[in-house]
């Protein structure tokens, strides 16, 4: 006996508690199994990339904060580097350390934030709060750092904006030596759950070639297997002078590149930039934190291509200058932006339940996207 | 009830002739307004209030702490704010249906209230179908969902509706297969007639009876949080995928319906539990006074339902939440058959030892101290590893 069963399109979003932002889906699902999700883009697009001919080179850093907002530190930093490479201006060393320490703290803030909504969509609250807890320290030294919490607008073109307040490393840390046991206990409530485990194993699965035709980057691509981190590979700032290791997806519940394996990348990661930030507190040198560098900043006239390790992968920072005080064109490449362009291929024959395992596992952030 | 009400006549409380049906009359008539409106509403509220405590500690948070001591009031604030908001119909919904849903969800929760065996005496209808009829009327919530689910005109609404129809359709099969080796056992479907097969103490209780009722007691509870529609199987008002599933269209009042059905729904699951796995209100004879006993026995078939409904929330606050393909495999592929083995191996059992095995209970106590040491191990020994003082003083 055969039923006779009709394609049902649902909408999801732009106002959805797990669209992770204003970001819109057409669902074309047969009962609970989805045919299709069509991701719509556009609704938080602010034309970012215009902004930046309008103000200036330094007038736009304060607006990079919110092309990217759960990790801005990144996009503060890939802009100011775009900037020095058009001007050539050399950062002082202990500018570049701060620069380092502010972005693996944002990085692992990110994370948190990144594996806190995963345990939340797939229905369990506490392990967000309790990544909330710990972000929310994160964001505390960050603040005595910049004065922000959110939107830091810490670095400038040529370093950044403030020295470390005096204490701050102690606490800093001493921060570290509370996160990792925290870090152990995470895992331990939600990690190895045999319910998390099974909602997030075998579902949405990327093979590394699928992953590198559409364009992913940083743990999306990682959690395939594929190592390539901008750290390691195309080295910028001060990485190369710290040890860490950068993890890749093993497979351990279920397929290779499955959500699971996303999960457990950002997861590695976390640790990974503990690691980095305990050299970066330790070894970071004495020194100006920033170069001095004319308020009317007149790059001559070129391109260039900046690429920084974001929390969310490979961010490109695009920026041609004509040798007048605005640059003539910005574009920013992200990693959300491509991880978007997968999600359709992936969602065929899932459950409805598992397109929301499968945001969350991207790691999709709307303001990224739309920028 | 009935023994409670004769003895005070006996004791000359209504004069030397008293007019007994009228007694009789009013007495049912107070207690059911008594338990409805006295215990059964308030029960919901003081649960949310409860859950959302418990609930905000397990997440390192204050939970509502502003209206009365510690918050007490919350339920009643919330309550009162639901009463006081719009009642909005959607336009294009069926109104008939859109109204009458969250009606059929309270009465069934109210309905079980009345064979619910407080004490000896406090029971409102002794019925000898009363754990058929409990789950009889308990299933009805499944009518409401569904039709507030279709009357919503929402196909969001419509999914958590019919995802509800099928957990709850489906979870009935374990749910009632678990009853029948307690039922086997006693003999009868009485509430009282169950609880009156046990005794106080553990050993005596169904639950270590025998290996098959430990099992059917623990698959009766994960079927009873499915039909209540509580986490791990929360799928109906699954609220990352469905927003609020089936009620997302209600407002006001009829929401406020929905969910104090869901959070009295948990005391229902802890008493059919508590009568018919742990002795229900069974309580040592230490005084002749029935009141005095009466009381005694209340306080006990409350703590042991309470212990229930706080372990739910403790499963709330700690586990995800199942896909709806998975929950559907665990009731058909796991759930069933385990079920139907219980139910024949305690049909062999009975017929092996037809009084009963009066070593098993004692094994079965040992098993479950075992259980129990293992467990408690674990706790201490992530107790150890969590490190409190990071929590008690934090570094920054």
């Amino acid at each position: 006996m055969s039923i006779r069963t009709e394609e049902m399109t649902l909408n999801m979003g732009p106002q959805h508690p797990s669209t992770h932002g204003v970001l819109r889906f057409v669902i074309k699902a047969d009962g609970e199994v989805m045919r299709e999700a069509i991701p719509d883009v556009g609704y938080l697009h602010r034309s970012i990339e215009k902004i930046a001919e309008k103000v200036g080179y330094h007038g736009f850093m304060p607006y990079t904060d919110r092309v990217d907002y759960v990790c801005a530190m990144f996009t503060n930093q890939g802009w100011g580097m775009a900037c020095e490479r058009l001007g050539g201006i050399e950062v002082p060393r202990r500018g570049e350390y701060c620069r380092v320490i502010a972005a693996e703290f944002n990085r692992i803030a990110s994370h948190l934030l990144s594996v806190g909504t995963m345990g939340m969509d797939i229905g369990a609250m506490t392990p967000f709060t309790h990544a909330i807890r710990e972000r929310e320290m994160i964001n505390d030294l960050i603040e005595e750092l910049c004065g922000a919490r959110l939107t830091f607008n810490y670095m400038r073109i040529g370093g950044v904006a403030w020295d470390l307040p005096p204490g701050w490393r102690e606490k800093a840390l001493a921060y570290l030596d509370h996160f990792d046991p925290i870090w152990d206990e995470y895992n331990a409530l939600i990690s190895y759950n045999k319910i998390y485990v099974e909602r997030l194993a075998n579902v949405g699965v990327i093979s590394a070639e699928e992953a590198i035709d559409y364009n992913l980057v940083g743990p999306n691509l990682r959690g395939c297997g594929f190592k390539w981190d901008i750290r390691k590979d195309i080295p910028y700032s001060v990485y190369p002078e710290f040890e860490f290791d950068v993890p890749v997806g093993r497979g351990e519940y279920g397929t290779l590149g499955d959500a699971m394996d996303r999960y457990m990348v950002r997861i590695r990661e976390m640790r990974e930039s503990s690691r980095i930030l305990r050299q970066a507190l330790r070894q970071i040198p004495d020194g100006p934190v920033l170069a001095k560098v004319p308020r009317n900043f007149k790059p001559k006239a070129g391109e260039c291509q900046i690429r920084v390790e974001s929390a969310r992968g490979d961010m490109g920072w695009y920026a041609v200058s004509d040798g007048s005080g605005y640059p003539w064109r910005v574009h920013v490449r992200t990693g959300s932006f491509a991880a978007m362009g997968i999600i359709n291929k992936l969602s065929r024959g899932l459950m409805i339940a598992d397109l929301v395992t499968l945001i969350a596992s991207l790691d999709v952030i709307a303001p990224e996207i739309d920028r | 009830m009935q023994t409670l009400v004769d003895n005070l006549i006996a004791s000359g409380m209504f004069g030397a002739h008293p007019p007994r049906d009228v007694i009789y009359g009013l007495f049912i008539f107070i207690f059911s307004l008594v338990v409805f409106l006295g215990v059964a509403f308030p029960f919901a509220g003081i649960v949310s209030w409860v859950e959302r405590r418990v609930w905000a500690r397990m997440q390192s948070r204050c939970g509502p702490n502003r209206v009365g001591p510690n918050g007490f009031l919350q339920w009643l604030a919330d309550g009162l704010k639901h009463v006081c908001k719009e009642d909005l119909i959607p336009a294009e919904s069926d109104e008939t249906l859109f109204k009458m849903a969250p009606y059929l969800v309270i009465l069934a929760f109210t309905l079980p209230w009345a064979v619910m065996p407080f004490s000896s005496s406090l029971i409102l209808a002794d019925l000898n179908v009363g754990i058929l009829y409990m789950t009889s009327v308990t299933a009805l919530t499944v009518v409401g969902v569904l039709m507030a689910g279709w009357a919503s005109n929402d196909k969001w609404s419509l999914i958590g509706g019919i995802r509800s129809a099928a957990q709850i359709v489906s979870y009935e099969i374990p749910a009632g297969l678990s009853i029948f080796p307690v039922v086997l056992m006693t003999g009868t479907l009485s509430m009282q007639g169950i609880i009156n097969a046990q005794g106080w103490a553990p050993w005596t209780w169904f639950a270590f009876s025998n290996p098959f009722t430990f099992i059917a007691a623990n698959v009766l509870y994960i079927s009873a949080l499915a039909e209540g529609n509580r986490t791990p199987f929360d799928l109906p008002e699954a609220e990352s995928e469905l927003v609020a599933g089936f009620a997302t269209e209600y407002s006001g009042m009829r929401y406020l319906f929905f969910f104090a059905a869901e959070w009295g729904n948990l005391f229902i699951i802890g008493a059919i539990i508590t009568t018919l796995f742990l002795g229900g209100w069974k309580f040592p004879h230490v005084s002749n006074n029935p009141v005095v006993m009466n009381v005694l026995e209340l306080i006990t078939f409350n703590v042991k339902v309470l212990f229930l409904v706080f372990v739910s929330m403790w499963v709330r606050g700690t586990l995800p939440r199942v896909r709806i393909d998975q929950l559907m495999s665990l009731c058909w592929k796991y759930l069933v058959p385990i079920s139907f083995v219980d139910m024949i191996g305690t049909a062999l059992w009975l017929a092996i030892w037809p009084q009963g095995n009066s070593i098993a209970p004692w094994i079965m106590m040992a098993l479950f101290a075992a259980i129990i040491v293992i467990f408690l191990g674990r706790v201490l020994h992530y107790f150890r590893r969590s490190r409190m003082e990071l929590y008690l003083s934090p570094t920054i």
